[in-house]
């Protein structure tokens, strides 16, 4: 069997697509990559559909073995030292291994999360329409279990590959930075304009209690114009509930379908990336805008990775090919939002 | 945040249309438990899913919202809220009735460990509460919390019970529970501080079954009392993928 031997998962390894989609009404966490960029981004690199199932991994990658006769794997997401056999390798690229090979992901840099992924994916059942792992409801990936020490995910591809492996140019990598963008509502009007106030010009520390569940923040509280329990409503990802003491809590992937506290705004998709790379500790500041720019910043993000896929160089070709360069400049101001 | 200051209204007021990012809408109808709000959700619901909107991804029915998940490079928010809006004039009825579901139970003992707290509590026999637990028809009116977990209303007044203090770490799959003025079904072991008054042995939740999911948000339930024995052998033919509960037609 063609496989990937976890040798050691890091701190927190779990599959992850772009979630499973459709059953909400039923109770069914979406789950999926927190960086929905970075897990694009790892497939287009390994020659994947951009949302076939990778391994996130949390402030650390890990080991892995290949055990098949080839591998084609890619690293995106935070900033992640990636070595191959003792040998350093760039991230935001991908690498043919051979059977033996020894891949080794160290501590992040900077940023928190990251994605592993292979070509032609992994050899997983799909359950409920994804392979996204769910811990808490022990559904998709392997087992529904983060990856263990030991443990064999079988490949779905064994071979080599004819085209050249890719990378992408470190400049244009997604960069963090310390404000998200949010859409004011749905319970907006549960909170008095003072509590609003509060809410978009102060920052906010990620508390160490912060999973891929949702992120707790504490700051100067946002005051509830009356109560702050409602009576549970669906929840999207990036809504930003406001508990009893005016702390947010910021619901994210593996976030339950309803809940029964107060929203004062959602966090913009194309900026739950940027979130999801920021760690307990980090300061963010919210940024009010409205739905149209929201949904127009949505549709940028996805060209934006449609435009680096196009930048992305082949391994052999030279630095200053036209094609590559023209790429870069459709690349200039897509992604400016991601700069400090 | 008015309503309750409000005489019930005679025509309904249309509801809200309140953003929930760039990927989703919230209808809200109102902001209370109640089975005309209820009726308005489902009744959307029912219409969206006949509409066939190109662009709507999913819908998530609640007590008293609806909400509608899109996707922005196929329809935006103003689009979608304007056929919304079209679909729910008139929609204040229930299209369809949902399937009444009766769900048997093994009452008290090892099944039920809080059947005899919860009788005491309210100075009852635990056979009072049987009888009033299954005399009631509940609706669904909406699932969370876990996969299946249907969160049921109609428990009659005389059971509605505060939770625990101390929230169970683990209620086993199958637990038939109260908590505050709702009754529930849990599709899967879960943490919990509601009161276990027995358990089935149906699994609301089960991924062999072609249809994993028993229960929809719109249907009703009843619950049939059983004794141990019965319960043992309908949980081995529900091992074996046997719904074990069955349909009625509705009263």
């Amino acid at each position: 069997m063609a496989a990937l031997l976890v040798a050691d998962p890091g701190p927190l390894a779990t599959l992850q697509d772009l979630g499973r989609v459709g059953y909400q009404r039923f109770g069914v966490t979406v789950a999926g990559a927190m960086d929905e960029v970075a897990l694009r981004l790892a497939n287009r690199l390994a020659g994947n559909e951009a949302g076939e199932a990778a391994i996130e991994f949390t402030l650390a990658g890990g080991t892995y073995v290949v055990e098949a006769a080839a591998c084609r794997i890619a690293v995106a997401g935070g900033d992640f030292p990636v070595s191959v056999n003792g040998r350093r390798v760039g991230a935001y690229a991908s690498h043919t291994l051979r059977r033996g090979d020894r891949l080794v992901i160290g501590r992040a840099h900077s940023g928190t999360r990251g994605y592993l992924a292979v070509a032609g994916g992994f050899d997983l059942p799909k359950v409920l329409g994804s392979r996204s792992t769910h811990v808490r409801s022990a559904l998709g990936g392997v087992d529904g279990q983060p990856l263990k020490a030991g443990s064999r995910i079988p490949l779905a591809a064994a071979e080599c590959f004819d085209d050249p492996d890719r990378w992408l140019k470190p400049g244009l990598w997604p960069k963090g930075r310390d404000f998200v963008r949010v859409v004011l509502g749905p319970q907006d009007d549960l909170f008095t304009e003072e509590g609003k106030a509060t809410f978009l010009s102060s920052a906010y520390r990620i508390l160490p209690q912060s999973d891929r569940m949702g992120y707790r923040f504490e700051g100067p509280p946002i005051r509830h114009a009356a109560d702050y329990n409602i009576v549970s409503d669906g929840i999207a990802p990036g809504s930003v509930q406001v508990i009893g003491s005016g702390q947010p809590i910021i619901m994210l992937a593996d976030r339950q379908t309803t809940g029964g506290y107060a929203k004062i705004a959602t966090v913009i998709s194309a900026d739950l990336p940027v979130l999801a790379q920021c760690r307990p500790g980090n300061a963010v500041r919210f940024q009010a805008v409205s739905v149209e720019e929201a949904e127009d910043l949505r549709i940028a993000m996805l060209e934006g990775i449609d435009r680096l896929e196009r930048a992305f160089y082949r391994v052999g070709s030279t630095v200053d090919d036209t094609a590559n360069l023209l790429g870069v400049n459709l690349i200039d101001g897509v992604f400016q939002g991601h700069h400090t | 945040m008015s309503d309750s200051m409000q005489p019930p209204a005679k025509v309904a007021t249309p509801p809200r249309f309140l953003p929930a990012g760039d990927g989703a809408v919230v209808v809200e109808f109102g902001s209370a438990v109640d089975e005309a709000l209820s009726d308005r959700v489902m009744a959307l619901d029912a219409r969206i899913s006949g509409a066939g909107i190109e662009g709507v991804v999913e819908t998530v029915p609640t007590y008293r919202s609806l909400l509608v998940t899109y996707d922005p490079l196929v329809i935006r928010a103003r689009q979608l809220i304007s056929r919304l809006a079209e679909l729910a004039k008139g929609a204040d009825q229930a299209a369809t009735v949902g399937r009444q579901w009766v769900i048997p139970v093994c009452y008290g003992g090892d099944h039920g460990e809080d059947l005899e707290w919860v009788a005491k509590v309210h100075d009852m026999t635990p056979e009072d509460v049987i009888a009033l637990h299954s005399g009631a028809t509940y609706r669904v009116y909406m699932i969370g919390f876990t996969p299946g977990f249907a969160y049921l209303g109609g428990l009659p007044e005389v059971l509605h019970t505060p939770r625990r203090e101390t929230p169970r770490t683990l209620v086993p799959a199958g637990s038939v529970a109260i908590g505050g003025q709702q009754a529930a079904v849990f599709s899967v072991a879960a943490p919990s501080g509601w009161h276990m008054l027995g358990r089935t042995p149906v699994r609301t939740f089960d991924l062999r079954r072609d249809d994993p999911f028993l229960i929809a948000p719109g249907d009703r339930i009843r619950f049939s009392p059983i004794a141990a024995a019965e319960f043992d052998v309908l949980a081995a033919r529900a091992e074996t993928g046997d719904t074990v509960a069955w349909h009625e037609e509705a009263a």
